[in-house]
């Protein structure tokens, strides 16, 4: 009894304290809590909305509209005599002397630049890998799949290339492909050159930064872009510091096989503060006195590049890929480069090979220089040819032949190249188009026939194939 | 709470024993689905105790404190400071990374990060044989002390059918191809890249499988990267599981097309997903959609669950959609005739319209394929990325793959095959058994040969990979951005060539570590629902 009616009084104490309080507050505190309660009441009441449209059908239109439904077919049909689904068959392997669709012939397709595809000291090196590791890595660099062959193919690049870090990739196609979306995110701006090879397009639009072209090779056209960016930033400077900017550009392009004027663009880099990447995938073991590539060949200081990337499956004869540049640039690729990171690493035995390969080049630097002679010969043997024009650097190991006069279709263009490789193959002499992906590619290249030329082929064969494209010209094209 | 899906067949249970292997397992029949399934699918996802779940956090939480701590101490010079700079000249430069992007990567994941990357020395069988490298600035560095661990069992590498090997008829006939063909190639499928040994493989890969044709190429990743974009584009659905490899989210934002996703194996959802797809159309225009195409995976390499391949089948059949499976990690290492998922739900191959695997796991090599109808793959030699623009398979790459799939199929007159496939299946189901057993939260399907540990606490990490590491074993451990942040995990990949010494050495090993280490979280409290519980949020759709 006690206890209640010392509740009691405790209650009614507290009742009073708070009567007190409210005749002690101030006017707009009572009337801003008055409007909250009020609104309060006002959303419990009031009807909840879903942001998703509620449809108002009933199940049985739903029904019909299911079973009405047709999808397209999952692929188109394709025809049979679509030119880019019957292959050439190449029997045995794909080196100097190669037997296409049952002939035997000079190989002027392949981008073995170095002859290195056939060569005994690169097998053998493979072969003893093979003994050593087996074949398949079995998991990605992280879990198990770190061999100390790739540890010790990262350093030799490293060293070779006189930066302080490399990275390898176990498919050509995916290193730049992979490395570009580390880098550049959304909101960043990329500059690019018009004639990208198709990797480096994917790995913008893996990236979904900002792309803007510049005309191929043109430094005015690029800096004109730069100049406009720089307004925009002026407006928004908060913006421009956290935006990131790169160029991208090929040091020799597959797509025109000539070169990019790198002074010029370091220059800008420079004075616009971008970041350059630069695919060497067909300037590696070609271009500079230790075929180092395009900023060996111009004398630019390497550490003004941010990231080389080039594959391994031209000049160097194995399959994938790197990038190289500071420790800064390329250690963020372990972690975020999708192609290293959650994919299988490169098999042993193909890493073994491209360390053998990388030995062939270091001891012998002379190649680089006899390659480059015979791409000068191959060059001047293929001017003056009827309807055909040569695209290309003369120092170039892969040259595009253009039709001099187009027929106006593509389909046609591409039909009569296509007579010409053959008449070259029955002639001993293995050619083949440039192939593209017409609806894909953002500036597609016209139609073109691709000869590449190595260090094996000897001054006569060149001759050989340049007369026999002479010919092939005359007699197909009127 | 322990969720289990059990389901029977309706009519006949199959051949093997009745009763789980699990004596405190009650079992209700659930409802038979019709009798799509023809054998029981357990599977179970242990919820994490709450206990454990506050703890995670809250280490974590220390963890985060102490980073912004020591970030503070190396801006101010006081703690010395390992991380690469900048140059000089480009200083003024916009930054190339924002520091808040990499704060995981400098504090927490430095930490512990020896438990990755380890390089190995020799072939990546049963047993392994690791460098040494010690660090002596907490791991910003390592160096090679020189000696070599040898023999440390290998529970990491994805060897499923134990073809990784250096001597055999495998690596015998892979010799002969690189002396002849030598290792590259040196140009594109469509260009002077197609080898007589490639047009081979894909005969076999299309017999294998048991579909009309097949192509190869030459990474299991670029694999989906590059011909989900050839087969879905602008106007089209992609359905992805939530659960869903980095290279089939990749493959699905290049082509352009809208992305949904549905909660990970719930057929329910994607059902939900269908049914609003086709009835509404495309967001906003209410265009009928071009084509629907769901991309699953045959295993999921994080979870050990398996896809629950009948039921897609028939809901891709009732709603005319398009089924994507990625057999990554099923292929070779389920079914009893090693022929992956489809084989071990006994269904018809020719139900999946594009059929696609990786050679990495199970043959010990590596490359992609895809298989299905021949106007599929006709017009994916036409059009897909990596003919026209990557290099084809190299020539060695594809002997492993030819000799060991014959091998697989008992073509080269050996029973190999054959017992290597039983072999795996009575290792995978010995080693979930003694490790629930022990009381450990294992997650996934009883079949899986992916087998996740939960470890759920930052520390316990690295620590578990370490240990093991002391007592010769090779574990991978797996955390945050792989997996949800609280649900940290080690994950072992059960292989044929383990004999059960090795897996009894393994389990004891773990046993003791769990102990050590207290991650015997499982209490065994069994409340037998249907399925995971579906709850009625709608679906998230991604912008790309």
């Amino acid at each position: 009894m006690i206890q209640t009616t010392k509740m009691a009084s405790g209650q009614q104490w507290v009742l009073v304290e708070m009567v007190q309080a409210f005749y002690e507050a101030p006017a707009y505190h009572l009337i801003l809590e008055g409007i909250l309660i009020l609104w309060i009441i006002r959303l419990l009441f009031s009807k909840t909305y879903k942001l998703q449209e509620r449809s108002d059908l009933t199940e049985k239109e739903k029904e019909e509209l299911i079973e009405e439904w047709q999808p397209e077919p999952l692929v188109p049909a394709v025809s049979n005599d679509h030119p880019s689904l019957n292959y050439d068959v190449v029997t045995g392997p794909p080196s100097h002397k190669i037997t296409v669709n049952g002939k035997e012939c000079i190989n002027f397709a392949s981008f073995n630049f170095l002859g290195l595809l056939d060569n005994e000291r690169v097998k053998q090196k493979a072969l003893a890998s093979l003994k050593k590791y087996g074949v398949g890595t079995c998991g990605p660099r992280g879990f198990y799949g770190t061999f100390d062959v790739h540890l010790e193919l990262e350093e030799r690049l490293a060293k070779f290339m006189k930066t302080e870090e490399a990275i390898i990739y176990s498919y050509g196609f995916a290193t730049i492909a992979s490395a570009i979306p580390a880098y550049s995110k959304r909101g960043d701006i990329v500059f690019v050159d018009e004639a990208a090879c198709f990797s480096i397009q994917k790995g913008l639009q893996a990236s979904r930064s900002f792309i803007k072209y510049f005309k191929h090779n043109d430094m005015e056209d690029l800096e004109r872009l730069l100049k406009e960016q720089e307004l925009e930033d002026q407006k928004n400077p908060r913006k421009a510091r956290v935006t990131r900017r790169f160029i991208v550009v090929e040091g020799l392009y597959m797509n025109t096989s000539d070169i990019c004027p790198l002074p010029e663009l370091v220059k800008l880099k420079y004075k616009y503060k971008v970041r350059i990447f630069l695919e060497e995938s067909m300037s590696f073991g070609v271009l500079g006195e230790h075929g180092r590539g395009v900023t060996e060949h111009f004398g630019v200081s390497i550490d003004d590049i941010d990231l080389i990337s080039a594959n391994m499956e031209n000049a160097v004869a194995s399959i994938g890929g790197f990038c190289c540049g500071r420790s800064f640039v390329i250690d963020h690729q372990r972690l975020s480069g999708q192609g290293y990171c959650f994919s299988a690493s490169l098999p042993p035995m193909l890493a073994s090979a491209a360390i053998e390969a990388l030995n062939i080049m270091e001891e012998d630097p002379e190649i680089f220089t006899i390659l480059r002679e015979k791409c000068k010969h191959a060059h001047k043997a293929l001017q003056d040819i009827p309807g055909l024009k040569v695209v290309g650097e003369a120092f170039a190991p892969a040259l595009h032949l253009q039709l001099e006069h187009s027929t106006g279709s593509r389909e046609s263009d591409v039909r009569t190249l296509r007579s010409i490789i053959d008449y070259c193959l029955d002639r001993q002499i293995a050619l083949t188009q440039a192939r593209y992906l017409d609806k894909e590619e953002r500036f597609l290249p016209p139609p073109s026939i691709r000869v590449v030329v190595t260090v094996e082929q000897t001054e006569e064969e060149i001759e050989k194939a340049t007369s026999c494209i002479r010919e092939a010209a005359l007699a197909r094209l009127e | 709470m322990y969720h289990v899906s059990v389901m029977n067949g309706c009519f006949g249970l199959d051949k093997q024993p009745k009763t789980l292997y699990l004596s405190d397992l009650q079992v209700h029949h659930g409802s038979c689905n019709g009798g799509l399934y023809s054998r029981p699918f357990i599977e179970s996802f242990e919820e994490t105790p709450m206990l454990v779940a506050v703890l995670t956090y809250m280490g974590y939480g220390i963890l985060t404190i102490f980073g912004y701590l020591r970030d503070f101490l190396r801006a101010r010079k006081i703690e010395k400071c390992h991380i690469a700079r900048e140059r000089e000249e480009q200083k003024d430069f916009v930054p190339l990374y924002q520091d808040f992007e990499n704060f995981y990567t400098r504090n927490l994941y430095m930490r512990i990060r020896d438990n990755w990357n380890r390089p190995i020395c020799s072939v990546p069988a049963d047993k392994v044989d690791l460098v040494e490298r010690v660090s002596y600035d907490y791991n910003w560095t390592f160096s090679h002390t020189g000696r070599v661990v040898k023999d440390v069992i290998n529970m990491g590498s994805y060897n499923y059918l134990g073809f990784s090997e250096n001597k055999g008829s495998c690596a015998d006939a892979v010799a002969e191809v690189t002396l002849k063909y030598g290792a590259g190639v040196g140009s594109t499928r469509q260009e002077m890249g197609n080898l007589d040994g490639h047009e081979e493989l894909e005969k076999l890969v299309a017999r294998f499988l048991g579909v009309e044709s097949a192509m190869a190429f030459g990474m299991g990743f670029a694999t989906n990267s590059m011909n989900i974009p050839a087969l879905a584009g602008k106007g089209c659905l992609i359905l992805s599981d939530e659960l869903n490899h980095a290279s089939l989210v990749l493959g699905a934002r290049l082509s352009g097309s809208t992305i949904r996703v549905f909660k990970h194996n719930n057929m329910q959802s994607l059902e939900k997903l269908l049914r609003d797809a086709i009835v509404h159309g495309q967001p906003r225009t209410h265009r009928p959609w071009k084509k629907i195409l769901i991309l699953v995976e045959g295993i999921y390499s994080m979870e050990g669950s398996i896809i629950r391949l009948p039921e897609v089948i028939a809901l891709k059949k009732k709603y005319k959609a398009y089924l994507y499976l990625d057999e990554a990690h099923s292929i070779g290492a389920l079914g009893g005739r090693g022929r992956g998922v489809v084989d071990y739900f006994g269904l018809d191959p020719t139900d999946v319209d594009i059929m696609m695997g990786t050679f990495t796991k199970s043959f010990g090599a590596a490359g992609g394929y895809i298989g299905g109808k021949k106007e599929l793959i006709d017009y994916l030699r036409s059009h897909s990325h990596s003919a026209v623009y990557a290099t084809s398979m190299s020539p060695p790459v594809v002997e492993q793959i030819i000799t060991s799939m014959k091998c697989i199929m008992g073509e080269d007159g050996t029973t190999i095959g054959t017992e290597r496939i039983q072999q795996l299946a009575e290792n995978t189901v010995y080693f979930r058994r003694r490790l629930r057993e022990m009381g450990f939260i294992i997650y996934g399907n009883n079949d899986s040969p992916v087998v996740p540990l939960m470890v759920y606490m930052p520390a316990k990490i690295g620590a578990f990979g370490r240990e093991m590491l002391k007592r010769n074993i090779g574990v991978v451990v797996v955390g945050f951005p792989a997996t949800p942040i609280i649900e940290s995990r080690a994950r072992f990949c059960v292989s044929a060539a383990h004999t059960k010494e090795m897996l009894d050495q393994a389990l004891s090993a773990i046993s003791e570590v769990g102990d050590l280490l207290q991650l015997k979280y499982s209490r065994h409290r069994i409340l037998p629902t249907l399925d995971r519980p579906f709850d009625e949020t709608t679906y998230e759709e991604c912008e790309d």
